[in-house]
């Protein structure tokens, strides 16, 4: 008994492919821990696991060895499943149905009785804004519906574990505020979230810690901020009025849209050097602003460094 | 069992609002009125060719749809990635079958339900005379394609479409002629070849055994302990089927 959501010990996953049956390993040995209430951002390119350990959490698919357990129970056990509420990447669902049609249908899937299923399908739909296409079959809906009835149906058990393979896919800006929320809105719950998402600003504005995975192997753990630094990196000065850009400490990285020159310092000396001197040639300052790395810079240097090594261990 | 409920009601919904059963059903209709025409090219025993003609339509087509819809019941789930929702449910992957299963059968009920009414009518219409074999003949086609579907689960379970389309047909075929086999291995001098012939004879599935048709063409009588005894061998055998396939079903990966 650990009080984590989600362990893994070792999870190794092997697919066989090809006429050959050739060995494939998607997962090298996984040692996750997912603490209870808090959102966990999964994190990584294409092909580095990340399905294939949700698949796994959730049963889908058996680990070649290695073990795990939700919420105390054993991987793709009946009695962890009944915790978790799951949405699967680009989620493909029976389109002849409405929507309250599919929501009773999952609803019953979890054992729940006609008047708890309604109750929770009138508490759902507005909560992602389809009460009105409630008698509407799923064929008609847009991607962005069909990710949100998709949220809502794994929702309907109220989840203490809700696991969302790339939430945000295909939706409009608003769309994605209103994911964002759901999941600020289920850890206000105490609902812990594990998501998968190449959205970096999503992951990065909404979980507590994130984990990076790259070629099947867990990178690195932990806060944004333990992950990039809480250092600013540069500072971006945006001066307007100048005619003569010569002789200014720093060059101009680019202008805007109303003509002013944005430039980049390493430091605030630098900065102040330069508004000093742009001052006295009677420029104007628009903006400064300091800027710290982004989790989306931060994944790819990482990314960028793994991708280097194997190719270095490769030539070896 | 509210979860085999809520899988079979989904699944004879998906088979209601599919447009390839209602043609498939449509062509049946068609060619149970078409023996009409089919009996007036015939010289002699008007009656025996419609009757006749009208059983061999419902069981052809309830024959196609258990095999193609049946095939495609499990695979559409997977390819369709449908079923990534359900398993990771708190459903135990046999219940998954069985629902799919019995929301197959409860299709199939259907229409046969429709293609006898429109059988019974084009017999009155014609004057071509009920025999008291026809019920106990259009129930046991009934079983013999539960029995058909179980078989078409199974390969459906763990092949391709293509692959499972070719076993479950084949299977079929076979278990047509499974009773043949056994009387030519008892016609061997060969023990061996006895002893295989009769094993084989007990694996695979004897469908010959649900055939009534004769019987009712020609207004023979049927026991009732037959009929039974049919009814509870194709159970039996499709059970069987059942637990093999939620066996190999359990253990699958969903890529």
């Amino acid at each position: 008994m650990t009080g984590a959501a989600i362990r893994t010990e070792g999870l190794r996953k092997v697919y066989r492919t090809g006429f050959l049956r050739r060995e494939f390993v998607a997962l090298h040995g996984l040692d996750l821990t997912v603490n209870r209430g808090e959102v966990f951002g999964l994190i990584g390119p294409n092909g580095a696991g990340k399905t294939t350990t949700l698949k796994m959490l959730m049963g889908l698919n058996a680990p070649t060895s290695g073990q795990g357990w939700i919420l105390d129970k054993p991987l793709g056990s009946l009695e962890a499943l009944a915790q978790v509420g799951f949405l699967p990447e680009r989620p493909y669902f029976y389109d002849y149905l409405t929507a309250t049609e599919f929501l009773h249908f999952y609803g019953q899937l979890h054992g729940m009785t006609k008047s708890q299923r309604t109750h929770k399908i009138d508490e759902l739909l507005p909560l992602v804004h389809m009460e009105r296409a409630r008698n509407t079959q799923l064929r008609k809906f847009s991607k962005g519906m069909l990710q949100r009835v998709g949220i809502a149906q794994a929702l309907m058990n109220d989840p203490s574990l809700v696991v969302l393979d790339e939430p945000s896919s295909g939706l409009d800006p608003m769309g994605r505020m209103l994911i964002r929320d759901i999941v600020r809105g289920l850890k206000r719950n105490g609902t812990t979230v594990l998501f998968c998402s190449h959205v970096l600003s999503d992951v990065e504005e909404v979980s507590d810690r994130v984990g990076i995975l790259i070629g099947g192997r867990l990178q690195q753990v932990g806060t944004v901020e333990e992950l990039v630094g809480d250092q600013e990196s540069s500072i971006e000065i945006v001066l307007g009025g100048l005619e003569d850009l010569e002789g200014l400490p720093l060059a101009p990285q680019r202008s805007n849209a109303r003509g002013h020159q944005i430039f980049v310092a390493d430091d605030h000396e630098d900065a102040r050097a330069l508004v000093t001197a742009a001052l006295a040639r009677g420029g104007e300052l628009h903006g400064y602003h300091s800027r710290r790395e982004s989790l989306e810079q931060h994944f790819m240097d990482e990314a960028t460094a793994v991708d280097r090594l194997e190719r270095e261990e490769g030539a070896r | 069992m509210i979860r085999i409920w809520a899988i079979a009601v989904n699944t004879f919904r998906e088979a209601v609002r599919d447009k390839i059963l209602y043609s498939l059903l449509f062509f049946a209709l068609v060619m149970i009125a078409g023996s009409v025409l089919i009996a007036d090219l015939t010289i002699g025993e008007y009656g025996k060719i419609i009757r006749d003609v009208g059983l061999a339509a419902i069981s052809i087509f309830g024959l196609l749809i258990a095999v193609f819809v049946g095939i495609g019941l499990i695979y559409k789930e997977i390819e369709g990635k449908t079923i990534y929702t359900i398993a990771s449910k708190p459903v135990p992957r046999w219940q998954f079958l069985v629902g799919k299963y019995l929301g197959l059968l409860a299709t199939l009920a259907t229409e046969i339900t429709i293609m006898a009414i429109a059988y019974l009518v084009v017999l009155k219409g014609m004057g071509a005379g009920v025999t008291s074999a026809m019920g106990p003949a259009i129930w046991l086609t009934f079983v013999e394609l539960a029995v058909v579907t179980a078989i078409a689960i199974l390969f459906g379970a763990f092949t391709s479409p293509m692959l499972s389309a070719f076993f479950t047909i084949g299977l079929t075929l076979i278990g047509k002629m499974s009773q043949e086999l056994r009387l030519l291995g008892q016609k061997s001098e060969s023990d061996l070849v006895q002893i295989l012939t009769e094993l084989a004879y007990r694996v695979l599935p004897d469908l010959a055994r649900f055939d009534l048709r004769n019987e009712a063409s020609y207004g023979l009588e049927v026991e009732w302990e037959y009929v039974a005894y049919a009814t509870g061998y194709g159970s039996a055998y499709a059970a069987a089927l059942l637990v093999v396939s939620s066996i190999i079903f359990r253990f699958r990966d969903f890529k």
